[in-house]
């Protein structure tokens, strides 16, 4: 039972790449990278948990107040804006392709030219 | 490749790959049982060293700085480009697209909503390095009450509100203002990004030296991000409604 919250890290990432491999379509596709990457989120906080703990931050409560790991959290935080930032990106890019290309198929897409 | 013969390479990947999760996982501690010592050191000291109650937030703008700087610039270049390819892709300007929300009850209470969730940002913002919040936290949470006024009412109406121009020089100005005031301590004569302002009391809104400075950098940075990457977006769908 102890292990559930690195279990589910794991599935979502299996899910996010399954995702990945089968996308017909470029947005599903980015999506699906996005699945993948919050499995981070899930291992880094999960990691940093520890029991009976309340969050890190001693406003009310005296120093010494058993609280979870700050540095995993701040990990975390990082981890989403790079998540939004680069999900950005990728809309973009796929925005272009099915302007130039006309669809949005990873399939169909011809192969990239200089 | 055709799609079928992807499915059976994917699964021999997969089992290689879950042999390596599981062999890593067995190797970690118990969920609830973590004892690494970096988090637990902070949580005695941050208080002490640096006066802010939110030992996050002191890690996120102090003793992860430098980080968090990588994490500035990436957020700026990536939103640069995105900018770039969306405007290079689009030929035509938006025509004017009658989108306005014609509910009025509707429209009242989402234009209503808009200071209250600014307002709300804001204080996100301001109380990062005190209580649950920040920079990131909050500059999200203003940008989402502008875009508010596109939901709620016109996309005209959000881009008279959120000029490109202005919502560009706000985007580099954030990532500027994080850098200068790491280079200022660098100008003072001490290490790169170093917390050279006095620490204030404990738990005030002038506590963490820098800290607030930095915080309030990064929410200006955050929120002109957000804005533009709405603004960028929108401006797509109008030209695709206007063809």
């Amino acid at each position: 039972m102890s292990y559930l919250p690195y279990a589910l890290a794991v599935w979502l990432l299996v899910v996010g790449l399954y995702g990945v491999v089968t996308s017909r379509h470029l947005v599903h596709l980015v999506v699906s990278l996005t699945v993948a990457q919050s499995s981070t989120y899930v291992l880094l906080l999960a990691v940093g948990y520890r029991k009976h703990a309340t969050a890190p931050i001693f406003k009310g409560i005296p120093l010494g107040t058993k609280a979870t790991d700050p540095v995993v959290q701040a990990l975390t935080l990082t981890d989403v804006v790079v998540s939004v930032a680069v999900l950005a990106l990728l809309l973009a890019v796929a925005v272009q392709v099915h302007v130039r290309e006309g669809t949005l198929d990873p399939d169909e897409i011809p192969a990239v030219r200089g | 490749m055709s799609p079928r013969a992807r499915i059976p390479l994917f699964l021999v990947s997969l089992a290689g790959l879950a042999a390596l999760l599981g062999f890593g996982v067995a190797g970690l501690p118990a969920f609830g049982d973590y004892h690494g010592p970096y988090g637990l050191v902070l949580n005695q000291v941050v208080l002490g060293e640096r006066h802010t109650t939110n030992v996050v937030a002191a890690v996120v703008f102090d003793y992860r700085g430098f980080d968090t700087l990588g994490e500035e610039l990436m957020l700026f270049a990536a939103v640069a480009a995105t900018a770039l390819i969306l405007r290079e892709a689009r030929e035509e300007e938006a025509r004017q697209v009658l989108d306005a929300v014609r509910s009025e009850p509707v429209r009242l209470a989402g234009l209503s909503a808009v200071p209250v969730v600014v307002l709300l940002g804001l204080f996100v913002v301001a109380f990062g390095y005190l209580t649950p919040g920040g920079g990131f936290q909050g500059g999200t949470v203003v940008a989402l009450g502008l875009l508010l006024v596109y939901l709620a009412a016109e996309h005209r109406a959000y881009r008279r509100l959120t000029p490109t121009a202005v919502v560009d020089v706000f985007e580099g100005g954030g990532a500027a203002a994080f850098v200068g005031l790491a280079l200022g301590a660098l100008a003072g004569g001490l290490a790169f990004q170093e917390n050279f302002l006095p620490l204030g009391k404990i738990g005030a809104l002038t506590s963490g030296g820098s800290i607030p400075l930095l915080n309030w950098a990064t929410a200006i940075e955050v929120t002109a991000a957000f804005l533009l990457l709405f603004g960028e977006f929108l401006e797509e769908v109008m030209v695709e409604r206007g063809r």
